[in-house]
This record gives C-alpha cells, structure tokens and sequence, in this order.
C-alpha cells in the first residue's frame, strides 16, 4: 500500500469538499478499494470516509418506497427483513464483507458480477447523489463506469417496492460473485428482468423477457425465448454459451419463486 | 480397556489450546533483534532472457541495505532433485541448475531474479519497484505436448528438449503387456487429466535467517516439514555451510500438504543476506506469492488401457502419462510422478502385466512436486476410472468387477506386476463394510427421490491401495533416491520421572504432539500428560527425515517405539540392580519393575530418579542416565486401503454437482489415536472432493497464472462437503514395524476423487456421458451434458 492522506468528514457537505483535491477517493465499505491499494494497483494522494456522515446512514420505508442509505452495509439490509433484497444482500460475499461493504460502494464500482446492481435495475431504483437523482436505467454505464461525476457522492438508494420480486443467483465457485444473477421484479408498470454477471458491458435488462412475461407470468412464458452468447463474458468459469444458458435457466426460476 | 490416554485413545489435541488461542509461534510471530527485511523481485514474463538488471536507483533508497541478483550466486550450488530417475534407454534424468535467483534467464511467471534488504518492508516494497530489469520476452513453453514436440523453444537452453526423462516400469515388462493387450478380447481406453492444483497452506512460506558474526552459526527459521532435510540440502548441495554450523528451526507451521518440504530459494537468500548485512533477515510470502511460487501437484495427462478377457478378468494395464515437472526440478519432483506413481497401478487387483510410460516435461510454469497422495491420487483414479468404464462395458456393475479382480486375503504378502510386495490387506471385506454403512440398497429410491427434483442422482465407487510411510531406504536406494528414509527419535526421561521425546517427524498440522505421547505413555505405563514432544529444532532432536508421505507414525512413530524399548531394557537393568535381583527375573507391567514370584516391585519413576542420583549404582555396569536414542528404517513401504462411495446430485440445467453423501471405509492398520486418524481422514476427503469438483490451477498460453488468487482459484469449502460416514475397523496390521500402523494423512486424498467423478460419471450416464475431466465444474458437466444430448 502507498501512502495516503486519510479525512473522515461528517457531512456531505465536507465530503465533496475534501474530494475535491487532486487525485482523491471516496472510500465507503472498502471491500474493493482497500484490497486494490494492498496490492498496488492505486494510490489516490487521499481517502475520504464516507462511513462517518450520519445523513448516509439508515433506511426508511414511505408511500411504497424502501429508501437505503449509501453507506448501510449489507448485513443492515439483509436484517431488515425486505424480501427479496433482504435474501440478496444476506449472500453478498462473506461475513466480514457484509460488515463492511454498503450499497453505495458496491453501485458506485459497478462491478459486472456485483448483486445490488441487478435489484437496482430490476426495481426501476432512483439513485440519489449530492447533486441530484438518477434513474436506474441511466446509471450504469458498462463494467466499473456509472453516470457519476467526478466527486460527485451517492447519498441514497430508493427502491419502489415491487409486487414480488426474486433474484436467483448462480455463484461463480471460487469468488462467490454472481457468474451470472437475474433479478424479476413485478412493478407497477409492468415486469423488469436485470441481469448481473453475465455481459461484457454489465447489468442490464433483458427486455425479450420483460415482455413475454407482462404478458404471462409464469417461467413457461420464456420457454420459446433464446438468449444470444455474443457479447458475453468468457472466462475460466464459464463459456459465453453457459452464461447465456444460465440467463434464461435463472430468469425461469426467479420468476416461478417470485 | 485403552488407557484414557494411551494406544487407542481418542485425547483431545494438546497442541490446539495453543493454536485456538493465538499462542502458536509461527516464523512470521519471530522478530528478532535488528531484523530487517528481503522482499523479491519476480518475473512478471513466462519465459525470457535477462539482457541486465539495474538496481542503482534501488540501492539508493531509503532503508535500502543490500540488493542480490543471480549474479550473487554463481558459485553456490543448486538445489537438487532428491531422485535421480534414469530415461528406458539408460540415460540419467536432465538436471539443469535451479539457482537460489534466476540467472541468464527467467523461466516462469514470479522466478525471482532480484531480492531488496531494507530496513522496513514499505522500504523493500518501494526500492523492489524501482528495480528496472531488461527482460526480452520468449515465447513460453506452456503445453507438454506441445513442449516435447517444439525444441526451438526451450526452458532450459543447456538441454536439448524439453524432456526431463522417458521412464519405462517395468521396462521388461513392456513386451508381454503389449502382446496381452494386443491378443485381449476387451480393452477399456480412457484419456485423462489429473488436474494441477495450488497446495494452499493456510500460512504461506516465511524464512528468516540470521548469522553470527561472533561464532560463524547460522540459525534459519523457516515455514519446513522436515527441518533436518533442509540443512542437508543447504549444507551439502546449495551453500556449503557445514552442517554443525547451520541450525534449522521449524517452529509452529501452519500445514504443508507437501509444498513446505522443499527447500526453497529464498531460505538460501535470508542466510546469504544475514551472513552479509550482520543482521537478522526475514521474508514472509504473500498469498499471490504463494499461488506463483509454491510447488504445484499434480498435473498429469494420461491415456490408460485395461485389457480383460470377456468375464471381465483382469489381463493387462498399460499407461502413457506426460507428467509437468515445471521450469525447475524440485526435490522430490522427480520421483513422485515415477515410484510413487507407477508402482501402485496395481490397485488393488491381480493384474498379470502392468507397463507404465511417463515423460516428465519441462515448462515455464512454477515447479509441481508432491503434493498430499503424491503419485498415488494419480494412479488411482487412473486406474480406478478405467475400471469403471470397463465395466459399464462389460455391464457389470463396479463392485462386481473390482471383486472379481481384487487380491484375495489368503494371496497376501502379494507381490505385483508393479514392482511392489503388498504385505497385508482384506479388501473383500472393505468392500463389505462400505456397503454395510453407504446404504447402497436405498439409492435406487433416493435417485427417484432426486428425479422428481428434476435431478440427477449417480453412484460411485471405487477402492484404493497406496504405498506410503516412506521407506525403506535400501529399496529407496536402489530406485535411485539420493538420502535415507529411515526416522530417528530420541527418549529423555528426566531426573523426575517426566518424559520428553525429540522426533524428526515434523507436526504441522497432525497432532504429533498428542498421539507420541500416547504410544511412550502406553509402553512405560505413565500418564500421556507427563510426556512432551519436541520437534523442529535441528539443535534438539539428533535428525529426522521429516513428515512427508503418511511416515509419522509408521517410520517415525517406530523409531520413538524402539528408543523406549530401549530405556525399559536400560531401566529393568537398574531396577535389578535396585531389587538385587537378576536381569532375567525383571518383569515390567504398567509402570512397574517386579521381579518374577516375588514381592519386589519399584516403579518407573524411582528407576529414573535411580539413574539419574547414582548413589549405591554398579558404575562397572551401567551408566548413569536413561536417554536413549533410536534410528528405524522400515522394511517395506505400507500398504493402507479402502473402499469409498459417494453420492451426487447433478443439476442438468445448471451442471452444479453436489456431493450429497461420502461413505469411506478404510484399513490404515492399527490406530493409536481414533480422533486424529478421523480428522485425517475428513481431511483427506475433503481434498479429494476439492481436487474432484472445484480446484484447477491454469495458465494461458503466454503462461500467465490466471488462478492466481481465491477469485478465481475455488478451495473447497465447509458447504461444498457432505458430513462423512467413515469406518477404520476393517483393519489389517501392519506386518513389519512395531505398531502394526500403516497411514492415514493421505488416504482420503488419494481415494475420493475417482469416487466422485464416477459418481458424476454415472448420474450422467443415461445421457450417454462416459468421462468428465476433473475438476467437474458446473460449466464443464452442462458442456458434457450439451455434447452428449
């Protein structure tokens, strides 16, 4: 690890201010960034905590819409007691993950095989930052990019809560990411279907799904339906083919265990 | 009755107070006065020439003391090959140097070229960085096949090919198994992998040397198996120093599975670099180092053909087996793939003719040597898959066929067309108490059970026969080994009745330090508690050939047996001198000397305390003292079995595989402490599951480690295990060393990984599936799932 100055701010406010020098990072759960920097592989000039902002923290439940805060780790989630999003963020890596990783941090890296993304997309979820609010469709941006700034700060997740949800997650063995996740959430407007693990350019919805399943939802409804493999990740644990395999497998499953 | 803490008696391990309470003192736990740091500058480039290395930034950055290249080490020595295995045609194996740094030429991904001494390990870090070498890239040398086939492209320039030797067993044996297999009205082929695999210690290596200026001693504490060996090959063949000058300590090692018996370079840097600077030098490897650096196992591609006649009597095995030896010969790389492979090809079976080839091939990857079964996982599941195709062949079901050809317990001691005299085994009856206890009546309703699921339910069976306590060191000889095997122990009995034993049978994990106890307890009638082990030192105990190859309680537990016979033959003399008695008339029972149709009785500790205070003593006879020191070399290798079935459910969508139940009997002959020789077995299991299901070291072709880390490398975990049904009652002893004992720490690992992919095998079989290389992820089992439909 380089050196590094450290501040732990305890507003939004501070935070963006002490970000705003050259070459410094947010740091939230660490669960990425902190293993990265062991290794090397960066050397932002400073950190800037954002476990120490009071506003970040907590969830609430209004008018139909569970809001997270950015810095909730995934073992407050996964206690709550929020269906699907509760049984999601309860098998996010390990223990010691779960103490430490939040939901911010997780969105803000956008990691292809990352679970929260998938029941973001899924959801229609609305990101909040400092500086204003993202729909889901517009935030992520291909794998590790998201539609954030320079600087800029997730405060807060909101989710509509779904009609019923369900994500099915196929672990890749050794790191216990999603090889492939699919996450069904019946909403209001209709049926979205996200998919996390399996495409070169991250989680995204497979709208085919979508719309055979508004109009039958039943895993018989996606039955017909194929999954093309190109663009899809190839890597020791699975052929771009397996995944697409796994995609419609998933689909199928989540929605008869929604 | 076993005593509570005697032969037969499950104490709890005395050692794990000290490891579950953060008392164990590893290498890395050792900071010594002054100590400074080595950190290592590894090859981030498969293969490639070292145009030149400049460390003058380096040398001048803070805290900086000492840089070393391999120019350092042009006149040392290089580390051996412990076996010098000779080609069909007579010709020695190929030995090029393996040097303490790559030199010339690096030749696989994190061969150090360079180490950095600072004051702090940042400092390393940082001035390790700034190393600025010319490396020119080389094609590497990945593929075996392709590395036999292609000799413009080299792993070591100073040999022709890439061979390291073509080994023929038995070579007279090749002509009739060929005109067996050839004249054979069936013969079974199957091709296979034998998956490389990262050994994965939970502490990885860790050294720190430190010299003397003022005596000229060099002290090394290092991450060994077998401390005494790592001084020989220090002292004899790398470095020079002599061996009254250089104590090895092994302290508390964090398991070893094989990877920690090798000497290694860097414990030849952190002693160059104390005798340099002055000053104590450490280095601990990191995790990604460990995956880069440590000796793989494994890594063999084989084709191998079972010949019968139409009953399914076994005629002949013939094998071809290209086997990895890495960029550099470890030490006991060469022999593992050769004797301790070859020889058990047997099985368990009468087979008439067995031949077996094996190419031992250089490549730019990371040295592979033994690694927990060593050889045998590879014979075994060779052997025991293609017994499994046969018989689905033939349509006879697997236990039918392995019965029909297993040696017979009245043929027993059985000499084998592999060269090997088996001295005891029942494996009719093994085989009858796996069925007893893996329920195999009910599986055709758990598979209709699992159907209903939608999942697939297969079988799998298979038996083992291994060789292990290593071994007698006149066959070893022979068979070209360049030491001794035989172990050494010596028995202090303290002025005060209390006992301590010096082993050379290294505990890193095995619990030696409750179960020697035991065995010293239950001869001299005395409390286990009042016994203590030490190990580790060369300095304390007088040499040992180390823990390797299920030897510690067959060769080393022996060597411990005879010293204290030795003491009750040395205390009964001054127990007849006490009870003016003849030597003839002592008896011995429980802790006491009485001398025989008499009264007379004095107990061990007044013995003791006897030799030692030697008022009234028959100097003219006897010495003072009751310390005796005992070598044991074993007559033979021995034999441990078993019969094994597994469970699985696959899940056709998906290609997961889950092992739903794991029954294993085994004969490991007598056992001293049932609990360790259980834990050795679920531990056994659980690797072999691991090697079966989930573990696969890779490199692309520019030979690059893509497993390189626990994100892509899978260790098996606590949810990927069945609870286990385990037996070791079906027992044979032993027929050639004291304790009856033949071996434990291998056995799971060597016989569960063709159980499992039988089981896999035959869940998939209706599908027309016939092989599955391991490790069956779920990616490969739904590839062969698509194949197949």
């Amino acid at each position: 690890m380089h050196n590094f100055d450290f501040e732990k701010p305890s507003t939004v406010a501070d935070a963006v201010a002490a970000l705003a020098s050259e070459d410094a990072q947010a740091l939230a759960g660490g669960q990425t960034l902190i293993p990265t920097l062991k290794q090397r592989l960066a050397a932002p000039s400073k950190l800037v905590s954002l476990t120490g902002i009071a506003d970040l923290q907590g969830i609430s439940h209004s008018d139909g819409v569970l809001t997270i805060g950015a810095a909730t780790t995934h073992v407050e989630v996964a206690a709550g007691g929020y269906g699907s999003l509760s049984v999601l963020a309860g098998n996010i890596g390990d223990p010691a993950v779960r103490n430490r990783g939040t939901i911010g941090g997780s969105l803000a890296n956008n990691d292809p095989s990352a679970d929260y993304p998938a029941a973001v997309l899924a959801t229609g979820a609305t990101i909040n930052t400092n500086a204003r609010s993202i729909k889901a469709d517009d935030f992520f941006d291909g794998i590790f990019t998201t539609a954030l700034e320079e600087g800029e700060i997730i405060t807060s997740v909101a989710f509509p809560i779904p009609e019923a949800s369900c994500y099915e997650k196929f672990e890749q063995p050794a790191s216990r990411f999603a090889l492939v996740g699919v996450c069904v959430a019946k909403m209001a407007g209709g049926v979205r279907v996200a998919v996390t693990g399996a495409s070169e350019e991250g989680v995204h919805r497979w709208r085919e799904a979508e719309t055979a399943l508004n109009a039958n939802f039943s895993a018989d409804a996606i039955a017909d339906l194929s999954v093309s493999a190109d663009g899809l990740i190839s890597d020791l644990h699975g052929t771009p083919k397996y995944r697409a395999n796994l995609v419609k497998v998933l689909t199928a499953r989540a929605v008869a265990n929604c | 009755m076993p005593k509570d803490n005697g032969i037969g008696a499950s104490p709890k391990r005395r050692e794990d107070v000290r490891f579950l309470t953060g008392r164990g003192q590893y290498t890395d736990d050792i900071k010594l006065k002054n100590q400074c740091q080595a950190m290592f500058v590894r090859s981030q480039v498969a293969n490639g020439v070292i145009k030149s290395i400049d460390t003058s930034v380096a040398a001048g950055m803070p805290g900086v003391l000492a840089i070393f290249t391999g120019e350092d080490f042009t006149e040392v020595g290089g580390n051996p090959a412990g076996w010098l295995i000779n080609s069909r045609d007579g010709e020695p194996m190929k030995e090029p140097k393996r040097p303490v740094l790559a030199h010339g030429k690096v030749r696989h991904v994190g061969d150090a070229y360079a180490a950095v001494i600072a004051e702090t390990h940042e400092q390393a870090l940082d001035a390790a960085e700034a190393i600025d070498a010319d490396i020119d890239e080389l094609p590497a040398v990945i593929d075996m096949a392709d590395a036999l086939a292609n000799t413009d492209n080299l792993v070591h320039d100073e040999i022709e090919t890439n061979q390291c030797f073509d080994w023929g067993w038995i070579e007279d044996n090749r002509a009739a198994t060929d005109e067996a297999i050839k004249n054979a009205p069936h013969v079974t082929t199957l091709e296979l992998v034998n998956n490389r695999l990262v050994p994965n210690a939970m502490e990885t290596r860790a050294s720190t040397g430190d010299y003397n200026p003022g005596t000229g001693d060099y002290t090394l504490y290092t991450t060994s198996q077998n401390p005494h060996l790592t001084r020989l090959l220090i002292s004899a063949f790398v470095m020079g120093i002599p061996e009254n000058k250089l104590t090895i300590i092994a302290p508390d090692v964090g398991g070893g599975f094989g990877s920690k018996i090798y000497h290694y370079g860097e414990e030849a840097l952190v002693l160059a670099a104390s005798k340099k600077l002055g000053r104590p030098v450490a280095w601990t490897a990191t995790r990604s180092e460990a995956f880069l650096t440590d000796a793989h196992g494994r890594d063999h591609k084989t084709t191998i053909e079972l010949a019968t006649d139409k009953e399914g009597n076994f005629l002949a095995i013939r094998t071809s087996t290209l086997a990895n030896v890495g960029a550099y010969l470890s030490n006991f790389s060469t022999v593992t793939p050769t004797f301790l492979h070859g020889t058990v090809i047997s099985g368990n079976y009468t087979v008439p003719h067995i031949y077996v080839n094996l190419k031992a091939v250089f490549t730019n990857t990371a040295p592979v040597d033994a690694y927990r079964g060593a050889g045998r996982p590879e014979a075994t599941y060779s052997v025991e898959r293609v017994i499994d195709k046969c018989a689905r062949e033939l349509g006879m079901s697997p236990l039918e066929i392995r019965r029909k050809n297993f040696i017979k317990k009245e043929q027993f001691p059985f000499a084998t067309a592999a060269g090997l005299e088996y001295d005891s085994g029942d494996y009719h009856a093994l085989v009858d108490k796996l069925e007893e206890i893996a329920d195999f009546k009910g599986f055709a309703a758990r598979k209709a059970e699992s159907a209903s699921r939608g999942l697939l339910r297969g079988l799998g069976v298979n038996t083992y026969v291994e060789a292990c306590g290593l071994a007698p060191s006149n066959l070893a000889g022979v068979l070209g080994a360049r030491v001794g095997l035989f172990e050494a122990a010596t028995v202090r009995v303290n002025a005060t009745g209390n006992i301590s034993v010096m082993t050379g049978s290294h505990s890193h994990g095995q619990g030696h330090e409750t179960v020697f106890p035991q065995l010293v307890a239950d001869m001299l009638g005395m409390s286990a508690d009042d016994i203590d082990i030490v190990h580790g030192d060369t300095s304390k105990i007088p040499f040992g050939m180390g823990t390797y190859g299920s030897r510690s309680m067959s060769v080393g537990g022996s060597a411990i047996v005879k010293a204290t016979e030795k003491i009750i033959d040395k205390a009964s003399k001054i127990a007849a001198h006490m009870m003016e008695a003849g030597e003839g008339d002592i008896e011995f029972n429980d802790g006491v000397f009485s001398v025989t149709g008499t009264d007379k009785s004095v107990s061990f500790p007044e013995v003791a305390f006897k030799a030692y205070v030697p008022h009234d003593y028959p100097h003219d006879k006897l010495e003072p003292g009751l310390e005796e020191t005992a070598f044991y070399d074993p007559a033979n290798f021995t034999y441990p079995s078993g019969a094994y079935a597994c469970e699985v459910e696959v899940d056709p969508e998906t290609g997961k595989v889950t092992v739903c139940s794991m029954a294993a009997a085994d004969d490991v002959g007598n056992v001293i402490n049932p609990m360790i020789v259980e834990g050795q077995i679920q531990g056994g299991l659980g690797q072999g599951i691991g090697q079966a299901l989930v573990e696969n070291c890779v490199y692309n072709d520019d030979g690059q480690l893509l497993t390189g880390s626990y994100m892509d490398y899978t260790m098996p975990r606590a949810d990927d295990l069945p609870f286990f049904t385990t037996d070791q009652t079906t027992l044979t002893p032993c027929t050639h060393n004291p304790l009856g004992a033949k071996g434990c720490g291998e056995a799971g690992a060597i016989g569960s990984p063709p159980t499992v992919i039988n089981a896999v095998v035959d869940a998939l079989s209706d599908l027309g599936v016939t092989h599955i290389d391991m490790p069956a992820s779920p990616a490969r089992v739904w590839a062969a799932i698509q194949a197949a439909s």
